[in-house]
């Protein structure tokens, strides 16, 4: 076990150091100029390149790398070009509610989508299951801002039931995690329903039948646990899916987490907070993998950690 | 049973029972009319062949008939009550309680995420209003029953980590929990090795005399039916063709089903009285084997390297020679298909194995490709090994396409002539696998194999999966071509008697190790090895008059063939007891 973890970790810190070597490369071979947008259009070319001296830009590549690297193993992750504040900090004040978001949305898309799955898989090839398989399909395919809007106009400015944007209380994140939540809920009712299906026709569900066991017991006892394993790893990979749809829903409900930052980061490249929100987000998401990979075993006692 | 047990009411009274199934509308039967009794404490065996109904029978039973199948007329009186009037509710009720059910499959029978503990104290809260801690006493009891050691440790255990004998004694254990007037044991040892079987049969026969439990036994197998039954249902294409005392069914069938049924099951020493000499020693052999040993790497440490090792063959050697039928024996894990594997060179080996003279080299694509000129085989399940959607006759041809051999025309008329070698029509090759019977399928992988005139053919438990009608028809198919064609076999199976009856010349393999290597009439006639006497005296007999003859032997688990990184198994030399008969010490 604590081999096991020990390996993970190491492998963790070596996929986080690729991200940010990609990522960096990315930035640095982007057609858009830094310097040119802290300088502002008028500025003088003895100006941008003052600036570009000032900033380190003028560097070798691999320089700058090697520097911002070093920054990050002391906590630092740089300045914000335009806001001339640590971006550790602004990623900081931002993060609690990027990740009471990410959450509202898991939940939310775990508790519809295994909810309908089960549902789906039960009443298979009825009208029923027909009939929620087309509402994901729909689900699936609907785009984010789309459903959040939609979402906003009916329950907040039609029905008044929610604010229509903002952060706060308890009734802020409901229309934001549900948005979040609808896209993944519609795979996750697909995923369940062929995984419970698959699940229904084991040998073990016939024995727990002959046993005379009740219905209930069957489905919840027997079938749901061996039916959940397989969604379990893919929890851990939708996180990256998430991070994308994040942007989305802060910029349409104004949530002030790390999704609007990115986008605001990205419009004026401002490279250290681009840099410092990928790093968060591949984070989260080796996080996440690592978090279901300890989780599978708890549940499936044939995976064995190591 | 006895006399004065037939003259009581019967537990079980199955009158005109028909279960169809609805296909686009219409009910088509797959068991019809079909009549038997059941007296308590009696075993009643459901012989037949696949899609004779059998199984479908025992669901009925059950209550659990998939969702477009239904018993469409007839009783089924247990104790009085019909069961198939009964409720759902009242269905589930009577199961695990008063009707139990085995099934074939131990591997798969027990939810793999449940401790053997809950799923045994569950079986019993169901039925029994008993606190958990009194379950568990009783699911403990039950465990010690069916005579697994450490019952209470078990109780925690997973079914993964208990091998498949274990697990069907559990299966058993949960079946007679509650003491049931009515036990269905469905092929309930068809998976299993045949000394586990043994084991499990006897230890069938031993509950139901302490319990008293009326056993119905669905099998294919003659050889359990003449071991265990009392009375014998035979069953062909839903219908029931004879009914009767075992010894009267084996001794004077009735109807000619049976009679050949009883005539196609293979018998050990049957070989021996039909024997033609086997083919002499040559200087070259077809493949020769020199300390053949094959590894996989398990476990992983800190930085990932591999911790142990399963040694799946251990230092084998032996020469197969121009135009005889060797044959490879051994319960399931002792390594003889990876031999196969590593022969064809699918797995990397180490030592050296010789074919037509040239060494086995998996390091180019182009040596691993001229291997297989003189190698062919032909799998266990024929379904498997044909792409569905593959048309037959390309399949066949499609060995020739891949050396290069002659235009499309040419390819197309050897498979051709192949077909109708096997035993089927040119005008077949045009359609799918799934167009075909198993035993068909076979002949076309057989056909397959044949196509680039191989010098050895290897046949991985290449019968086992087919009816034994089917069986002797294929195994006489794969005498016929020897003799005309002159190749050379590896028969690799689980099956003591098939073997028996067709090989010249047999290996036995424990533990990835040959531990008796001989002639058929040294191995069978004259086993030496401890291990050869156990697995030929669990073979079951199709003759009920030789019930009881046989000594049984102690159960015993085969050890672990994993060991740490760097340690190898030790390995039994073999030694010459005369005439070429190797045993090991």
């Amino acid at each position: 076990m604590a081999g096991y973890l020990l390996r993970r970790i190491v492998q963790a810190v070596l996929i986080l150091l690729g991200v940010s070597f990609i990522t960096f490369v990315l930035l640095y071979v982007l057609p858009a100029d830094p310097v040119r947008q802290i300088a502002g259009r008028s500025a003088t070319q003895q100006t941008v390149e003052n600036i570009r001296a000032q900033l380190g830009l003028d560097q070798p590549m691999l320089v700058q790398y090697g520097r911002y690297l070093a920054g990050l193993v002391q906590g630092d992750m740089g300045r914000s070009y335009l806001q001339k504040t640590e971006v550790s900090s602004l990623i900081s004040a931002r993060l609690p509610a990027s990740l009471l978001l990410m959450a509202g949305g898991i939940l939310c898309e775990l508790a519809i989508g295994l909810t309908l799955g089960v549902i789906a898989a039960i009443w298979r090839g009825r009208p029923l299951d027909q009939g929620l398989m087309v509402t994901s399909f729909v689900a699936v395919s609907a785009p984010q801002f789309v459903v959040g809007l939609l979402l906003l106009y009916v329950f907040a400015v039609q029905l008044g039931w929610f604010p229509i944007g903002g952060y706060g209380t308890a009734a802020h994140l409901v229309l934001p995690a549900v948005t979040l939540g609808i896209m993944g809920s519609g795979w996750y009712s697909r995923m369940m329903r062929s995984s419970m299906i698959e699940v229904l026709r084991q040998d073990y569900i016939r024995t727990a039948r002959a046993k005379g066991l009740t219905r209930g017991r069957i489905l919840f006892r027997h079938a749901l646990p061996n039916a959940i394993l397989p969604i379990i790893a893919m929890i851990g990979i939708d996180i990256g899916i998430f991070m994308g749809g994040m942007v989305v829903v802060e910029s349409v409900f104004g949530w002030p987490g790390i999704g609007q930052l990115a986008w605001q980061a990205i419009q004026r490249v401002d490279i250290p907070i681009i840099m410092g929100v990928t790093m968060v987000s591949a984070t989260a998401i080796v996080l996440g993998n690592l978090l279901a990979d300890i989780v599978t075993p708890l549940i499936d006692p044939r995976i064995k950690m190591r | 049973m006895s006399v004065a047990d037939q003259g009581k009411a019967p537990l079980l009274s199955v009158r005109g029972l028909t279960v169809s199934v609805r296909d686009r509308g219409v009910l088509r039967p797959l068991v019809a009319d079909l009549d038997f009794d059941l007296h308590p404490g009696e075993t009643l065996a459901i012989a037949g062949e696949s899609g004779s109904g059998k199984s479908i029978t025992s669901l009925a039973l059950m209550g659990l008939l998939p969702n477009n199948v239904t018993v469409s007329a007839g009783q089924m009186l247990l104790d009085g009550t019909d069961l198939g009037a009964l409720s759902e509710a009242r269905l589930r009720e009577m199961r695990g309680s008063r009707i139990a059910m085995i099934f074939q499959e131990p591997m798969t029978s027990l939810n793999p995420v449940q401790t053997i503990g809950t799923q045994l104290t569950e079986a019993i809260r169901a039925h029994e209003p008993v606190s958990r801690r009194k379950a568990r006493q009783a699911a403990t009891e039950a465990l010690r029953q069916v005579r697994i050691p450490e019952p209470e440790r078990r109780m925690g255990q997973y079914p993964h980590e208990l091998s498949g004998g274990m697990r069907q004694r559990v299966m058993i254990a949960m079946a007679l929990a509650l003491r049931p007037a009515l036990l269905i044991a469905d092929e309930p040892t068809t998976a299993l090795d045949v000394t586990v079987q043994q084991e499990v049969l006897d230890l069938l026969r031993d509950l139901q005399r302490e319990t008293g439990t009326a056993v119905i036994l669905i099998t294919h197998d003659m050889g359990v039916v003449a071991e265990t039954a009392d009375r014998v249902v035979v069953m062909q294409a839903g219908r029931m063709v004879e009914s009767g005392p075992t010894a009267r069914i084996f001794d004077a069938p009735r109807a000619s089903y049976t009679r050949e049924l009883l005539a196609a099951v293979p018998r050990l020493g049957a070989g021996r009285l039909r024997a033609m000499p086997a083919p002499p020693e040559t200087p070259q052999p077809v493949a020769r084997l020199t300390d053949v040993s094959v590894r996989f790497d398990i476990g992983a440490n800190l930085i990932g390297r591999p911790t142990h090792q399963v040694h799946a063959v251990n230092g084998v050697s032996f020469d197969i020679r121009p135009g005889e039928t060797f044959g490879l024996v051994g319960e399931s894990g002792c390594g003889k298909s990876t031999i196969a594997k590593a022969l064809t060179g699918l797995v990397p080996h180490g030592g050296r194995i010789e074919v037509q003279g040239a060494v086995i080299d998996r390091s180019s694509r182009a040596a691993r490709k001229a291997g297989c000129r003189d190698m062919q085989m032909v799998f266990q399940d024929p379904m498997a090994a044909l792409d569905p959607r593959m048309k037959v006759g390309d399949a066949v041809a499609e060995p020739l396409l891949i050396h290069g051999i002659g235009d499309h025309a040419a390819r197309q008329a050897r498979a051709a002539e192949l077909f109708e070698r096997v035993g089927l029509t040119r005008d077949q090759m045009s359609r799918y696998p799934h167009e075909f019977s198993g035993g068909q399928r076979q002949r076309i992988c057989v056909a397959r194999a044949l196509a680039l005139k191989p010098r050895l053919i290897i046949c991985d438990e290449s019968v086992s999966a087919l009816d034994v009608s089917v069986q002797a028809r294929v195994l006489t198919l794969l005498e016929e071509l020897k003799a005309e064609l002159g190749m050379s076999y590896l028969f690799i199976s689980h099956d003591m008697a098939v073997v028996e009856n067709v090989v010249d010349r047999v290996a036995v393999m424990y533990l990835g190790q040959i531990v008796e290597m001989g002639s058929r009439d040294q191995v069978f006639g004259d086993p030496r090895h401890p291990y050869t006497k156990r697995i030929l005296n669990a073979v079951p007999v199709p003759d009920p008059a030789q019930r009881g003859m046989r000594v049984p032997s102690p159960p015993r688990e085969i050890p672990s063939p994993i060991h740490p990184m760097g340690t190898r198994p030790a390995s039994v030399p073999l030694r010459d007891m005369g005439e070429g008969h190797l045993v090991a010490q």
